[in-house]
C-alpha cells in the first residue's frame, strides 16, 4: 500500500535519524517541512493513494447499507429489529456505547495527556479528535433511532410546548441526552479551535481558488498574532481543563442508563470506572487501527513514530487491565454479596445460553491483549493492527454481555431469548460505513496532524519550542 | 485609523530570522516607546505577548462567568420544572431531588462556559475578519509558516515611516522591513 512518499522531505528518513531528542519526529523536519508534509496531503499535492480509495470506497457502500436500514427501520418501526420482550436494549445500545466508548480516547489524548505535558500526543491529537467526533456521530443516531419515534427526537429536550409537559429529569435517559450533545458539541469546539491556525497555513499556500476560498472561510482571518495566540493558547487550555471532567462525566452517565436500574450485575458501583476505563481501551485500539493506515498512505512514519505506537499499545493494555480487573470485581461481588440473584445472573452468564459471548469477550479483551507485554506485539504494526481489532470485538462483546443479561430474569417465565435481526446488522455495519466516509473525507481534506503543534513540537535547533507549552503560556 | 501624516500607510512590518529574535525584537521597540505594535508567528510564543505587555488574557474570566451563568440558569431551570411547573412523583422521590439534578447541571456548566470561550475568542480578536491590511503584504503569508513578524501601526503617536523603517532595521536578525499599504 505504500505506493506514496510524501514529497519535499528530502533524502528518506533513516531509522536513526531523528530532529528531536525523544525520538518523536524522524528525519530531519524543519518549520517547512513539517507544513508540507501535513498541508500538502489537503491541498491536492500528494496523489491520493490507492488505500485512500479502498477505505472510501468501502465505507461509502456500508454507508448504503445505513440508508436503507433507517429507511427500512422508519417505514415499518422497530418491530423490524430483533427487541421484544424481555429484551427491550438491542444491539442498538451495544452500538451506541461501542461508538461512543471510541470517542472517548480521542478527547484523552487531546485534553487529558496536554494537562499532563505528555508531548507524544502532539503527532495523534487532531485525528483522534476527528475519531472522536465521527464516532460520536454515529453513537447518536443509535439512541435516537431506538425511540421509535425519532422525529420526536427534540422532546429529549426541555422547551416550553403546547402540551405543557417537560422531560423527566431525574432519569439518566435524560442526562445522556444532555450529556452527549453536550460532549459532541465541546468536541466540534475544540476541534476547530484546534484548526483555525492551520486552516490559515491552508489558506495562505493554497494553489488554487476554491481552496483560497474555502479554507480562507474557515481561517476566518486568522493572521497568528501574538494578542490572538494569549487568548487562544488561554481557551485551548480551559477547553483541555473543561473536557477532561466531560470525559468521564459522559461516559459515566453512559454506565448510569444501566447503573441506576435494579437489573441483577447492572446495579452495580464499578460500573462508571469500568465503562470509562473500557472506553479508553476501545478508543486506543481505534487510534491504532487510524495511525497505521495514516503511517502508510501518506508516508507519515516520520510524524507517527514507532514510539507513538509503543506508548498506544501500553495505554492499551494498562487500561485492559484495568477493564479485566472490572470483570474479575463484577464476579467478586456476586459472589461476595451472597446475593441469590447476582450469583445467579453470574452463573447464567458463564455458562447460560449465551455463555459463548462472555468467554468470547474474556478471550478477546483480557486474555489475547496480554500479547502487548511482549515488544515486538507493540512495535510490529500488523501484530498490533491484530491485538488491536480483538479488542474492538471485545468491546463490542462486552455490551452485548450486559445486554443479554436481560434475557434471564427474576422469573422464569419471562426468561426470552434474543437474537439481532438483518435490518440490526445492515444499522450497525452501515454506522461503521458513516464513520469510514468521514474519516477518509477528513484524511483528504483536513490536516490528519496539527500543523502549528507539530511544529511547535520542534527542537530549537529546527525552528521550534522544543514541545508545546501551552501550560506555561496560556495566561 | 491612519495617522494624518501618511494616509497611505497601515504601518511597518518587520521580518525576523526566529522566534527568540521576535521576542528580543519586541522588547527592544517596546523600550523604545511604540505602544500600537502586535508581533505575528506560526505558532504560540507567549514571551511576544509579555513583552508587548499583555500579560493576561481575558479568556479565564469570560469563560468562568459563561460557566456559572450556564451552571446556574440550568440548576433553577430543573428545580423550577421538576417542582414547580410539572411535578411528577417519581418512585416516591422528593420533587426537589437536588443531586438528581447535578449530572445536567455539569454538563450545561461545560457547554455553556466552552461556548462562551469560543465565542469570546472571536469577539476579543475580532474574528472573523477576512480582509486585513497585513495581507496585502505578500511576504506575510510566510506568518503562517516559517516567518516571525513585527507589525507596527502607523496610528502609534511614535510612528513615522522614515525613522520607524530606519529603527526596524537596525534590530538585531531582521531579515525584512516593508511599508505595509493601507
Amino acid at each position: 500500500m505504500a505506493t506514496v512518499t510524501a514529497p519535499a522531505t528530502g533524502a528518506p528518513a533513516e531509522h536513526d535519524v531523528y530532529t528531536d531528542d525523544e525520538q518523536l519526529i524522524g528525519g530531519r523536519q524543519t518549520l517547512v517541512t513539517i507544513g508540507e508534509k501535513i498541508g500538502n496531503v489537503c491541498l491536492g499535492e500528494v496523489p491520493t493513494p490507492k488505500g485512500w480509495w479502498i477505505m472510501f470506497l468501502a465505507g461509502f457502500t456500508l454507508l448504503q447499507a445505513l440508508v436503507i436500514g433507517l429507511a427500512w427501520l422508519f417505514y415499518l418501526g422497530t418491530g423490524v429489529w430483533g427487541i421484544n420482550s424481555p429484551v427491550f436494549w438491542g444491539v442498538a445500545i451495544v452500538n451506541f456505547v461501542w461508538w461512543i466508548g471510541i470517542g472517548h480516547a480521542g478527547t484523552l489524548i487531546s485534553a487529558i495527556l496536554l494537562l499532563m505535558h505528555q508531548k507524544w500526543r502532539t503527532s495523534l491529537n487532531r485525528f483522534a479528535e476527528s475519531m472522536t467526533l465521527f464516532a460520536v456521530m454515529c453513537a447518536g443516531i443509535f439512541p435516537l433511532i431506538h425511540m421509535g419515534r425519532p422525529w420526536l427526537a427534540y422532546w429529549l429536550f426541555p422547551f416550553p410546548n403546547n402540551m405543557a409537559a417537560w422531560p423527566q429529569f431525574r432519569s439518566p435517559l435524560c442526562w445522556d441526552a444532555f450529556a452527549v450533545s453536550t460532549y459532541f458539541s465541546v468536541s466540534l469546539l475544540f476541534w476547530y479551535i484546534g484548526l483555525i491556525p492551520d486552516f490559515a497555513y491552508l489558506r495562505d499556500h493554497a494553489k488554487s481558488k476554491i481552496q483560497q476560498i474555502v479554507y480562507g472561510m474557515l481561517a476566518m482571518g486568522w493572521r497568528g498574532s501574538a494578542m490572538h495566540w494569549r487568548r487562544y493558547e488561554k481557551l485551548y487550555l480551559l477547553l483541555a481543563g473543561l473536557g477532561t471532567p466531560l470525559v468521564f462525566s459522559v461516559h459515566t452517565i453512559v454506565s448510569f442508563d444501566f447503573a441506576v436500574s435494579i437489573v441483577p450485575l447492572w446495579h452495580a458501583t464499578i460500573f462508571p470506572p469500568f465503562f470509562v476505563a473500557g472506553a479508553i481501551f476501545a478508543g486506543f485500539a481505534m487510534v491504532i487501527w487510524l495511525a497505521i493506515p495514516i503511517r502508510h498512505w501518506y508516508g507519515m512514519k516520520d510524524l507517527i513514530t514507532e514510539k507513538h505506537l509503543d506508548v498506544c499499545a501500553k495505554i492499551m493494555l494498562g487500561t485492559g487491565l484495568l477493564v479485566s480487573y472490572g470483570y474479575f470485581s463484577e464476579v467478586w461481588m456476586a459472589w461476595y454479596s451472597q446475593s441469590t440473584y447476582e450469583w445467579d445472573t453470574t452463573l447464567q452468564r458463564m455458562f447460560g445460553p449465551y455463555g459463548w459471548s462472555y468467554w468470547l469477550l474474556i478471550l478477546t479483551n483480557t486474555i489475547i491483549p496480554q500479547l502487548i507485554w511482549f515488544k515486538k506485539f507493540r512495535r510490529n504494526e500488523f501484530l498490533l493492527f491484530l491485538v488491536a481489532g480483538s479488542v474492538h470485538i471485545g468491546m463490542w462483546f462486552e455490551r452485548y454481555v450486559i445486554i443479554v443479561t436481560l434475557t434471564r430474569d427474576h422469573v422464569p417465565s419471562s426468561w426470552g431469548r434474543y437474537a439481532p435481526t438483518l435490518a440490526d446488522y445492515l444499522v450497525m455495519f452501515g454506522s461503521l460505513g458513516l464513520f469510514l466516509t468521514l474519516f477518509a473525507l477528513f484524511m483528504r481534506f483536513l490536516p490528519m496532524l496539527s500543523i502549528t503543534e507539530m511544529r511547535e513540537l520542534l527542537p530549537h535547533k529546527a525552528g521550534g519550542r522544543d514541545g508545546h507549552a501551552v501550560m506555561e503560556n496560556a495566561k | 485609523m491612519s495617522a494624518p501624516e501618511t494616509p497611505q500607510t497601515w504601518g511597518m512590518l518587520a521580518e525576523f530570522d526566529s522566534a527568540d529574535a521576535l521576542i528580543t525584537a519586541t522588547r527592544k521597540v517596546r523600550e523604545a516607546g511604540y505602544t500600537k505594535m502586535d508581533g505575528h508567528s506560526p505558532y504560540p510564543i507567549g514571551e511576544v505577548a509579555d513583552e508587548l505587555g499583555f500579560p493576561r488574557s481575558e479568556i479565564g474570566a469570560v469563560m468562568f462567568i459563561g460557566g456559572m451563568v450556564g451552571a446556574t440558569m440550568g440548576f433553577l431551570m430543573l428545580t423550577w420544572v421538576s417542582w414547580v411547573e410539572y411535578p411528577l412523583n417519581i418512585a416516591g422521590k422528593p420533587y426537589f431531588s437536588w443531586s438528581m439534578f447535578i449530572p445536567i447541571t455539569w454538563e450545561l456548566l461545560v457547554l455553556s462556559a466552552s461556548v462562551s470561550g469560543v465565542v469570546g475568542l472571536l469577539a476579543l480578536c475580532g474574528l472573523p475578519m477576512p480582509y486585513h491590511p497585513l495581507f496585502n503584504v505578500p511576504a506575510f503569508a510566510r506568518a503562517t509558516k516559517d516567518g516571525f513578524f513585527l507589525s507596527v501601526e502607523a496610528a502609534d503617536p511614535k510612528f513615522d515611516a522614515d525613522s520607524t523603517r530606519a529603527f526596524l532595521l537596525g534590530l538585531p536578525d531582521v531579515k525584512s522591513v516593508e511599508e505595509v499599504p493601507a
